[in-house]
């Protein structure tokens, strides 16, 4: 049986509705693992995106300190969206190198970047194979719950 | 202060907001993913999305908004009413974070979160309380002493207690033997727990409370009193300044407990002391105090011409209250409305929704204080106030008349609201008449 990335989606939809924390899910060859604790963040395809900006009226000023460049994913790309608002740093300390760069290929489990919340560091994983397209915001910037922070594409 | 994070949603954001422009402060909005679009994210400097709908990962959730008062540069917190106003520990946080707190200290608001030792501190002080026995009796016969002391009728209480489980009304002593055992029987069966107090049983009393503002110097003064004694369930419909059934003596002497309760715990900022007016008594006694602004503010701003949101800020800034005692005059009569997303022909249930058509009415001596405009969506996850209409007139009939005027004016299409309960209660003789109590709305209107 074939798993899709709406599959996986759907999935993930039900386990964040329910009380439960942890999933292993194996059919034949593959295998799906789930825990709810940590923060990964959530991936979505672009061209799925319901168009809200413009069905809504957006606040007079977004977060003031950085706003997402408007670049929006292409066909086969994905906006990771911040899953929490707080303090985004590409680099696990000041004067370290970034988590990764335009460009990089990134493995599920590998960190991309923090999102800061009260000195609590929340480290963001996309979840998937993934190339970096783009990176959306500036080092040390707010962002808002829900903004998109990187375009990514799957690898 | 110059940047206020306020930490709220509907019509108190945009009152807060407003409030915080006429200071000339700059104002950060947040918002969950359910209000995006709303009109505090509007009116507001900035705006941040906080979160999704849930309000514990938006509104409740202090490390989002101590993390967005971080980001955006703002040095105070308004939290309003609801969600995080009374919550010791986030003030706490607040301060630690190295924010101002527009509201009293942690301390403060944990001396009268807990209401069971608000009482007893108040007690102490000489404010009276409702007579009754300081601890659970054990029998009886020790019931039959405190009911004896304090007159009947008397209310026999679950310790547990909740929800009227556990309660008794005894009317005379002969009755109180077998009211006891089933009281304590029904308490030990609902909670596991069979003690019981013992009080005094107010019937038709009503809900007065005065309005308070100390600043951190020790100064404080009262602004009179507002009834909210029209209630449905323990949710207050409608209030009113001045109060039908208050005299100038209790008027005075209400105020006079108020301050004498917040001299004791060194309360600073905005604050509300309630108690319960026996009107055939004259007799008041202290329940509670509510350590924020509360929803019901605007009656006494149109009474005394304060604006105590503004007078909030000012004093979270660490301001002086700009006046005393006697500068403060209570002039004409104010009521104010709440109007909810409720339908009363179906219980109260909420009716959230896209709103078709809002149009609020406008004219001399109205107000009204609202988050909401034709196109907006109420959702479904938060509380269901949509406005306050509050009207002011030289005196109750004026002010009642202009009420009743507004509300034969407001129309909303797409959401049934509690309009017509107002209307309702506005045209009923024994609310003209001033006699209500707080049992009123379910005796007279019906569920």
């Amino acid at each position: 049986m074939d798993l899709s990335y709406d599959d996986v989606q759907q999935i993930l939809k039900i386990i964040d509705a329910s009380s439960v924390e942890e999933l292993h899910l194996e059919i034949g060859e593959l295998k799906l693992v789930v825990r709810k604790r940590g923060s990964r963040a959530e991936v979505t395809e672009t061209s799925a995106d319901p168009p809200r900006a413009a069905a809504t009226r957006e606040p007079v000023a977004a977060a003031p300190s950085g706003p997402s460049r408007q670049r929006r994913a292409a066909e086969g790309e994905f906006e990771l969206k911040a899953p929490m608002v707080g303090t985004f740093y590409r680099a696990p300390r000041p004067g370290a190198p970034p988590f990764v760069e335009v460009g990089s290929e990134v493995g599920p489990d590998d960190v991309v970047c923090i999102i800061e919340v009260m000195k609590l560091m929340n480290s963001i994983t996309i979840g998937r194979r993934a190339r970096i397209v783009d990176i959306l915001v500036d080092n040390a910037q707010l962002v808002e719950f829900g903004q998109p922070i990187m375009i990514v594409a799957p690898a | 202060m110059n940047t206020v994070l306020v930490a709220n949603r509907g019509e108190i954001a945009v009152r807060v907001i407003r409030a915080c422009r006429a200071l000339g402060l700059r104002t950060v909005a947040v918002y969950s993913e359910a209000d995006r679009g709303a009109m505090h994210t509007r009116l507001a400097d900035c705006a941040v999305c906080i979160g999704p709908a849930a309000a514990t990962q938006s509104y409740l959730s202090a490390p989002a908004l101590l993390a967005t008062a971080r980001g955006t540069g703002a040095d105070a917190i308004h939290p309003g009413y609801g969600f995080l106003a009374e919550n010791a520990d986030f003030a706490a946080a607040c301060v630690e974070a190295g924010l101002t707190f527009v509201g009293p200290s942690a301390e403060a608001i944990r001396a009268m979160g807990d209401k069971v030792h608000a009482r007893e501190r108040a007690a102490a002080l000489g404010v009276p309380t409702v007579p009754g026995s300081r601890a659970p009796v054990g029998d009886t016969a020790e019931a039959q002493a405190v009911a004896r002391d304090v007159g009947y009728p008397v209310l026999l209480k679950a310790a547990a207690g909740g929800g009227g489980r556990g309660m008794r009304v005894v009317r005379a002593a002969g009755e109180l033997a077998a009211a006891f055992a089933a009281a304590r029987a029904e308490a030990e069966a609902a909670f596991g727990d069979g003690r019981l107090y013992v009080e005094r049983f107010l019937e038709r009393v009503r809900h007065v409370e005065i309005q308070i503002l100390a600043d951190r110097f020790g100064a404080a003064v009262q602004l009179g009193e507002r009834d909210c004694s029209v209630q449905r369930r323990h949710q207050k419909l409608l209030e009113e300044a001045p109060s039908p059934a208050v005299t100038p003596a209790i008027r005075a002497a209400m105020g006079e407990s108020a301050l004498r309760l917040v001299a004791d715990i060194k309360y600073e900022n905005a604050g509300t002391v309630e108690f319960v007016l026996d009107p055939a008594t004259d007799r008041f006694y202290f329940i509670e105090m509510n350590t924020r602004i509360q929803v019901e503010h605007p009656v006494t701003e149109m009474v005394t011409g304060v604006d105590l949101v503004a007078a909030q800020l000012r004093l979270a800034a660490g301001e002086r209250l700009p006046f005393a005692q006697a500068d403060v005059t209570i002039a004409g009569h104010a009521l104010e409305c709440r109007i909810n997303a409720e339908d009363p022909d179906a219980g109260f249930r909420p009716t959230p929704g896209r709103i078709a058509r809002w149009s609020p009415p406008e004219g001399e001596g109205l107000r009204v204080d609202t988050h909401v405009e034709t196109g907006a969506v109420v959702p479904p996850f938060y509380d269901s106030l949509l406005a306050k209409v509050i009207a002011h007139g030289r005196d109750r009939e004026a002010a009642l008349a202009r009420m009743a005027s507004a509300l034969a004016r407001f129309a909303v299409d797409g959401v049934a609201t509690t309009l017509p309960v107002h209307r309702r209660i506005l045209a009923h003789q024994d609310f003209v008449a001033g006699g209500i109590h707080t049992r009123w709305v379910e005796d007279e209107l019906g569920r």
